[in-house]
């Protein structure tokens, strides 16, 4: 997709005409796509951030929305590129991108839609990235934009769409779960069909939100997505869960990045999207690890209950523990040590 | 839950030259579990599975199925309906009231079971009507060996558990959200009348956990009640004492499956508690229900001596000698594959025990043939049922009595 001569509304005019092909001629899906690993995670990671730390960059603009309540895709765009390239210590857009992906990968955005319109990925955020990957090469049709259930991206602007030569727009209800059992730990799962069967790279798009029972849901588990019974794996605060659906080798292997959509946050009341307790952010937050992104993340909502006057998570009985034990030495999924973390705040 | 894998086992094993009903039965639940049904094959499945467990001595003829009308649209909506048993707490969220677990459950999310949800504050079951299981079985395959032996059991089940057992049989639909597997939409109308047309005395509520699916228990035995047909239910017992009450006060019989006599188990091979399921039982007995119970012997996780004998004397001392207590052979599946075959000798060695401790009916499960599935007199041991696996093949009591003795045998025996 080319920001010259596609826009948003081209964007979902693209998606729905997939919707349509879909619902009109039930489209046999393709082939499988199954390739070699890419890089190793954290591989990128080593090269941006100081040595034996681990690099969050939080990117914000205070006029993201200009006068309005939506956010400007244009501005999103110069945000993501602005996040990306501190990122990576590069100054041109698309090189953030060629060192994750590779023309011929097959690229999943897992968004999350669960808290419905208000507190769910941007499509914005989702176009602006589409629009990176295919200037390095990417072909549309290799970019699946998908979460656990099409409804809830649709009911969030994110059109179904599964037409040739365009990006493509569903959830795993579509093609399903795989048969047999992905273990780890507490959890055995089932997993999404997207995640092990179309696409060999993953690119985590998540909320900053808090949860009820998990404390807060940000990167880490926004990969109850992947699998098939979320529901089994609330017990404890999600403590050791969370870690263990990480640790899952289809999850571990294919993730490359984290971009956590911080335009809309929320502090209190999650992960359903409540108005009252959620605030504009106006940030994107970028990492590959996940563990350091999680922790300087429940900071945030930390800081913003403060101000709220609201007791601390772990005042309110509901910490979230999993942060920690995704550090541990079964997990090693990263570092929730603040003294490991390099973090970089840039703004517009 | 072990229990229908437990039928499956015996079917298998039953006897040599039975492959071709081995396979059939296999071909049928697989066609359940996996393909989207249609209400033929839903008919025709629930139909076959008596002939294929050659039990077509024990059942009517089979009868063409008259035209009932079936909704076609397959939506979520038709499924949905407020949930009982749950309590609305401040900023839309609620507390589940149906199990011990107490789920806190935010807005748009599901309980541990995932089969009950919230939606801006209100609490609502997805699987009213939900069917994604059924078959004819033998009452024999639940088991219940005191109920109406030698009859047929219409057996149902919804998606969905509040544990998560790692020995699970049908964890494919026990540990799978509603939308996750095929469902039929079948109203409770439409169960008790194809229970009676099928000449099933009993409706079965089985299979996956019938706790989450409480209030289309409920309605299903109502329905069938006034159709003249009987339910009894097959559980895990890890429910609320008020829940208990309401829903499986609509029951006429029920089997519990009492995992094992350790809180630890519960916690680490259940995912539940030991107490809560025992407390279940005491309420059961005090409400007058008739209920069996279950303890399936995992190998090296559950099958001490003095676990055994804890077992017997807590049963004899809360529920009495004359609770059918039935010890099944565990078999290798979902999260515990690394376990073998329970041997029959530890299964012997249970049943030992649990004799010595007074109880009256102690049988062995999961191995056809075995001695240990026949009713005894306890009184002048001699046999009163006569089983082989899933067949009842003698039935000599008479007016709930020995008919060599006179001494009374506890069950429900005649319809």
């Amino acid at each position: 997709m080319n920001r010259g001569d596609s826009s948003r509304r081209d964007f979902l005019k693209k998606c729905a005409t997939g919707a349509a092909v879909l619902g009109a001629a039930g489209k046999a899906w393709p082939e499988p796509v199954m390739r070699a690993e890419g890089m190793p995670l954290l591989a990128a990671a080593e090269q941006t951030a100081a040595p034996g730390k681990s690099k969050v960059v939080i990117a914000r603009d205070a006029m993201l929305r200009g006068t309005t309540t939506t956010v400007d895709s244009s501005r999103v765009l110069s945000l993501l590129d602005r996040a990306m390239q501190s990122f990576f210590n590069v100054d041109h857009p698309a090189e953030p991108w060629k060192k994750l992906v590779r023309p011929g990968d097959t690229v999943g955005l897992k968004i999350n839609t669960l808290g419905g319109r208000g507190l769910s990925t941007n499509v914005q955020l989702v176009e602006a990235i589409c629009e990176r990957l295919q200037e390095i090469g990417i072909k549309a049709q290799d970019i699946i934009i998908w979460d656990r259930d099409t409804d809830e991206m649709d009911r969030v602007g994110f059109r179904t769409s599964t037409a040739d030569n365009r990006v493509q727009c569903f959830g795993t209800d579509r093609i399903g779960y795989e048969d047999e059992l992905s273990t780890f730990g507490k959890v055995g799962s089932r997993l999404s069909k997207i995640l092990t069967q179309r696409t060999n790279v993953m690119i985590n798009l998540p909320i900053l939100k808090d949860h009820e029972g998990a404390g807060v849901t940000i990167a880490m588990k926004n990969m109850y997505g992947v699998i098939h019974n979320p529901n089994k794996c609330h017990p404890n605060g999600c403590d050791p869960y969370v870690a263990d659906v990480n640790m899952l080798p289809a999850v571990r292997s294919k993730m490359r990045i984290t971009i956590c959509d911080a335009t809309t946050a929320c502090y209190e009341g999650g992960p359903g999207f409540k108005p009252q307790y959620s605030w504009q952010e106006n940030a994107l937050m970028v990492s590959q690890d996940p563990v350091a992104l999680d922790y300087t993340s429940w900071q945030i909502i930390e800081k913003k209950r403060a101000e709220k006057k609201l007791k601390t998570l772990e005042a309110a009985g509901r910490p979230p523990r999993y942060i920690a034990t995704a550090a541990d030495a079964k997990h090693q999924l990263g570092t929730n040590d603040p003294r490991r973390i390099d973090l970089i705040e840039v703004s517009a | 839950m072990p229990r229908e894998f437990q039928s499956r086992a015996s079917v298998r094993q039953k006897a040599a030259g039975e492959a071709e009903v081995e396979n059939s039965v296999r071909e049928q639940e697989v066609g359940l579990l996996s393909c989207p049904l249609d209400r033929r094959s839903f008919l025709k499945c629930a139909m076959a599975s008596g002939a294929a467990l050659n039990i077509s001595a024990l059942a009517p003829p089979l009868a063409a199925f008259p035209a009932v009308p079936v909704p076609q649209k397959q939506d979520d909506a038709q499924f949905t309906i407020e949930a009982k048993f749950y309590q609305k707490l401040e900023n839309k969220k609620i507390k589940c009231k149906l199990c011990p677990r107490e789920c806190n459950i935010g807005d748009r999310e599901t309980g541990y079971c995932g089969v009950r949800e919230n939606h801006g504050g209100t609490y609502y079951s997805l699987v009213h009507s939900r069917v994604c299981a059924a078959h004819i079985d033998p009452i024999e395959k639940k088991p219940l060996f005191h109920y109406l032996p030698g009859t047929l059991a219409f057996s149902i089940a919804t998606a969905g558990c509040n544990v998560n057992c790692k020995f699970c049989q049908n964890w494919d639909i026990s540990q799978a959200r509603p939308e996750q597997v095929p469902a039929q939409y079948s109203p409770p109308k439409l169960v008790a009348d194809l229970a009676k047309q099928r000449g099933c005395p009993t409706i079965a509520y089985t299979y996956s956990e019938p706790v989450v699916f409480s209030e289309y228990l409920m309605d299903v035995a109502d329905a069938g009640h006034e159709a003249g047909v009987r339910s009894v239910v097959v559980s895990n017992g890890y429910m609320q004492k008020e829940a208990l009450k309401t829903a499986y006060g609509k029951m006429d019989a029920v089997k519990i499956d009492l995992k094992a006599f350790s809180e630890s188990y519960y916690k680490d091979v259940v995912t539940g508690e030991l107490k809560p399921v025992l407390d279940s039982l005491v309420t059961l007995r005090k409400m007058g229900k008739w209920t069996e119970m279950v303890y399936l012997v995992v190998p090296t996780l559950n099958d001490s001596d003095g676990e055994f004998r804890g077992l017997a004397r807590w049963v004899k001392a809360n529920l009495g000698q004359d609770v059918p207590l039935h010890f099944t052979q565990f078999h290798p599946e979902y999260l515990l594959k690394n376990l073998p075959i329970t041997p029959v000798p530890t299964l012997e060695r249970a049943k030992a025990i649990a004799d010595a401790e007074g109880l009256h009916y102690v049988y062995i499960g999961n191995v056809p043939g075995h001695p240990a599935e026949n009713t005894y007199c306890p009184k002048c041991r001699r046999i009163v049922v006569e089983r082989v696996g899933l067949t009842a093949k003698q039935m000599l009591i008479s007016k709930g009595k020995c008919p060599f003795c006179g001494q009374p045998i506890p069950g429900i025996w005649h319809a």
